[in-house]
């Protein structure tokens, strides 16, 4: 299992929670997997081409899958994942 | 009047109320104000501008504030230098430094989106306001917080300058130093925002923070006598600045302060972290994220929120962006205070780097009305020029000491 922190903004898909389990390769079938337990997630983390939406950033143990292998980056057991959208700055 | 009518999804437009939201829910697109152009435009006038204080609330029919209980009511309006002895040096006749390392009270531009910020915040009935910073903005925000007696956490990077450090501290907020770099702090502080009720400047206030920048395009328009430079050069982390300098522009048009926006965006980082003008030097409307290494560190930001739109606006601007070592972003420094006897920090040894290079391009002609944007004190990164100024030169407290050491005769002689 992989442990996956939901943003405040996708929270309403997960009934408040701010953290979900999921069972997933790869961060691709991390977003199936997602959206199977909470319909519409997919949607909104992705844009109708299916590729991530361009203010979404997935970390994997506090690295950014764009320094990994973007959606196709594998997971295993015991990693977490945090879904942080529209990273601020200045 | 009703100034703000909404906070609009700059990607999608679904609309929100004024609150301290940052992110669209639907499209994580970043939220901005949605401002009531029609009635601004019947009470703003040049006149009303230049009648009211000395500071960016002249400006107050732009700024996202409801009322007039200022935190920070002295910041901006900034000098604007005419830099002839630059000007001279790269051979531009009509060089001007917008000097914000004199900005109040932390020297550095941060003071005019914190001020916006920390009155929103107080706006909208926050006692603890928060940020994630490379330096500057924690100063400011820690600074402000003291005088607005809010509760205060700042978040930095573990290789801050020893003054951006001390520069928190002094004030007393709570200083967290996170093992990583701005963009881990970033991503943390993003977690962090989304679980304690804060106004985290940069993250949930950030619609109405990011709106701050926009004075730096006023006063400059205002201090040339209402009119347009033909060039200006930007630093760039976020690339927030840059993107609401275009915006201060445009938004001055609309409301037929100017008559038209004839100005050239040009956006500079170094080479060590690069993202924006690497992606728009290879004519693409995207970046990739970098692990950041330049001295430059105010600039130190891989994974920019703004890239994609600043991009955007130097493209619409038919600018341009460039980059600099870490040499030049020293040697940058050092010709700015030699030849207009202002101290600035890396990011302004960055802007002064890339103009000289465009200049050199080609890409600034001679005559263009140039503004280049100093944003930061050089007395907060002195670790960046220390080993390259030279020491004093020590003597005894003898008039026959110093008239050898200066190799002067008796009746006035050399002038060393």
């Amino acid at each position: 299992m992989i442990k996956v922190r939901i943003p405040t903004p996708l929270r309403t898909l997960t009934k408040g929670q701010g953290e979900v389990e999921a069972q997933a390769g790869s961060v691709w079938e991390m977003i199936e997997a997602l959206n199977h337990a909470h319909p519409g997630m997919k949607d909104r983390l992705c844009d109708e081409t299916g590729e991530l939406r361009r203010f979404v950033n997935i970390y994997i143990n506090e690295e950014d899958i764009r320094f990994l292998k973007g959606k196709e980056t594998s997971l295993k057991d015991g990693d977490e994942v945090s879904i942080v959208p529209a990273i601020a700055g200045g | 009047m009703i100034k703000m009518k909404a906070l609009v999804c700059r990607e999608c437009g679904k609309e929100y109320p004024t609150k301290a939201i940052h992110v669209c829910e639907m499209c994580f697109g970043p939220l901005e104000v949605k401002y009531n152009y029609e009635e601004i435009k019947k009470s703003i006038s040049r006149k009303k501008i230049a009648d009211g204080p000395d500071s960016i609330w002249r400006y107050i029919d732009l700024l996202p504030v409801e009322g007039t209980n200022f935190v920070g009511p002295h910041a901006g309006f900034t000098p604007l230098v005419r830099a002839k002895n630059l000007g001279g040096y790269l051979g531009l006749e009509q060089l001007y430094i917008k000097n914000d390392t004199v900005n109040h009270p932390t020297l550095s531009f941060k003071d005019r989106v914190v001020a916006v910020a920390l009155t929103r915040a107080r706006e909208l009935g926050f006692e603890t306001v928060a940020c994630a910073s490379t330096g500057n903005l924690a100063n400011s925000v820690s600074a402000h917080a003291a005088s607005a007696n809010l509760h205060c956490y700042v978040f930095i990077p573990n290789d801050l300058e020893a003054a951006k450090v001390l520069g928190n501290l002094i004030y007393k907020p709570h200083v967290v130093e996170v093992e990583g770099n701005y963009d881990d702090v970033n991503r943390l502080c993003s977690e962090i925002a989304g679980e304690h009720g804060w106004a985290f400047v940069n993250i949930n206030i950030r619609p109405y923070y990011a709106e701050g920048s926009k004075t730096l395009a006023f006063e400059t328009v205002e201090q040339l006598g209402w009119k347009t430079p033909d060039q200006v050069v930007i630093p760039m982390a976020s690339g927030s600045l840059l993107t609401k300098i275009w915006k201060g522009l445009h938004e001055m048009k609309s409301l037929e302060l100017i008559d038209s926006v004839r100005t050239k965006i040009n956006g500079a980082q170094a080479e060590g972290c690069s993202p924006i003008s690497t992606a728009f030097k290879a004519g693409r409307d995207f970046f990739k994220p970098v692990k950041p290494k330049t001295i430059a560190k105010s600039l130190a930001i891989g994974n920019p929120a703004d890239g994609y739109y600043a991009l955007k606006a130097t493209a619409e601007s038919a600018g341009a962006m460039d980059m600099v070592t870490d040499e030049e972003v020293v040697e940058g420094i050092k010709l700015l205070a030699q030849t207009e006897g202002i101290f600035s920090e890396t990011a302004g040894g960055v802007t002064i780097g890339v103009l000289k290079k465009l200049v050199k391009q080609g890409v600034i002609k001679k005559n263009d009305v140039t503004v280049a944007y100093i944003t930061g004190n050089g007395l907060k990164t002195q670790e960046a020029v220390i080993d390259s100024v030279g020491r004093p030169v020590r003597i005894q407290p003898s008039l026959v000491d110093f008239e050898k050491t200066f190799k002067m005769g008796k009746n006035g002689g050399g002038d060393t």
